[in-house]
């Protein structure tokens, strides 16, 4: 049942499948091509300060798919088609996390790729800001799922969610694009136990938003 | 799933909607192949009693108490609007191992929009729709909320015939209605009947 239920998320969540699924990962390598255009063809300082600008990107790119992410399914009846057949809230939203993260995460470590070319970046820098990416996106992720779902009964829902996950994200952002400034990947460890704790949270937080939901 | 004596008992059932309360003292007692008919004015409470039934909102006065299997038909068809129906409706008889998903989509006259998105589909082909999703459920208890809206006049009888076929077999059916249905048996009761005095509120 699980697998199912899997399998559909990601059919509506992942780039190419579902609709307009790609827009994260395309604004993602656009803001790395307009970047260069923006300060100039400076190698030296394009690669000191282009981990920094991949790292708001990706962070931004983590909002565009939380308009669809929740609201959509509790209009639908779909959570509530769920729950009839004994599924609870927190396993449908864990599943939800895993597929959000899986059409999100993976593709944004793939796009750093052609991003990092763009701006210079190489050697032990990429290193460090695609581990850190690895790390960071089911934080991201984590932290997406809850605030969809908190404000899937919500008018403005959509552009609340944008401003709720910024300074949410603050701590993953810092430590992540941090870890480049220094150039070591010891804080890439706190990014890591951040985003774990946030994923083990998100789908607790996530299914009693959605039971909270269905009172009003 | 199927358990042998489904039941459906709310005892002493009170509902409000924000601050308002819909109905009090609400009592309940459905055995196995019973079928009951709820009437009321928009407004007056039949969908939340019915999602309290269900057990999606906790009810603010007494309680619930269900035997076997639960299944759900109201204005939101749990169907992805951007698949095609054959594909939609596949997602749950695959989740609820319905046993003819063919035979199901022919008996709602479904078979011939398989690839057609639901969200092309008319309101009353939506019905159709979840009318299918519902009985490839296979549930003990059916709480249908407004099966009849948007519907034919042939596909409001069948809706009739399906409810009775359900309820010979042993099941329970509650359906909230504004137009009669037309099941031997049905039992009926209005909404209405317990809604709270408001001497103050309305004065």
């Amino acid at each position: 049942m699980i697998a199912a239920l899997l399998r559909r998320d990601l059919a509506q969540f992942f780039p190419f499948t579902g609709s307009g699924a790609a827009l994260p990962v395309v604004f993602f390598v656009a803001v790395a091509m307009l970047y260069p255009f923006a300060v100039g063809p400076d190698a030296n300082l394009m690669g000191r300060t282009g981990g920094g600008i991949v790292w708001i990107a990706a962070l931004l790119a983590a909002i565009l798919p939380l308009e669809r992410l929740v609201a959509r399914d509790i209009e639908l009846g779909y959570f509530d088609q769920l729950k009839l057949r004994g599924m609870a809230e927190e396993a449908v939203m864990a599943v939800r996390l895993a597929a959000h993260w899986l059409s999100f995460g993976p593709p944004l470590v793939l796009a750093t790729f052609p991003a990092a070319a763009l701006l210079g970046i190489e050697g032990e820098t990429f290193a460090i800001l695609l581990l850190g990416l690895v790390a960071g996106t089911p934080g991201l992720a984590a932290i997406g799922l809850m605030i969809a779902a908190l404000t899937a009964s919500l008018r403005a829902g959509a552009a609340l969610s944008g401003l709720l996950l910024i300074p949410l994200a603050l701590p993953i952002l810092i430590f992540g694009a941090g870890a480049l400034a220094r150039g070591d990947a010891v804080s890439l460890g706190f990014v890591a136990a951040i985003s774990l704790a946030l994923a083990a949270l998100a789908p607790f937080a996530a299914g009693a938003a959605i039971r909270a939901a269905r009172e009003n | 799933m199927q358990a042998p004596f489904p039941s459906l008992f709310a005892d002493d059932l009170a509902c409000r909607r924000g601050d308002r309360l819909l109905f009090r003292g609400l009592s309940l007692d459905l055995q196995a192949g019973a079928a009951c008919h709820v009437t009321g004015a928009n407004g007056a409470g039949k969908t939340t009693l019915i999602r309290t039934l269900a057990g999606l909102m906790a009810p603010y006065a007494g309680s619930v108490q269900r035997a076997g299997s639960l299944a759900l038909l109201d204005e939101r068809p749990g169907l992805d609007p951007d698949l095609p129906l054959a594909r939609a409706l596949a997602f749950w008889f695959a989740f609820d191992r319905a046993a003819d998903p063919a035979a199901i989509t022919a008996m709602l006259r479904l078979s011939a929009l398989g690839e057609v998105p639901l969200r092309y589909l008319s309101t009353g082909q939506r019905k159709r729709a979840a009318l299918a999703r519902l009985i490839g459920q296979a549930a003990n208890i059916w709480l249908l909320d407004e099966p009849l809206a948007g519907l034919d006049s042939a596909s409001q009888a069948l809706v009739s015939d399906l409810v009775r076929s359900h309820c010979a077999g042993g099941g329970i059916a509650l359906v909230a209605s504004h137009q009669p249905l037309d099941v031997p048996g049905m039992t009926s009761f209005a909404i209405e009947d317990f809604a709270p005095v408001r001497a103050q509120a309305d004065a």
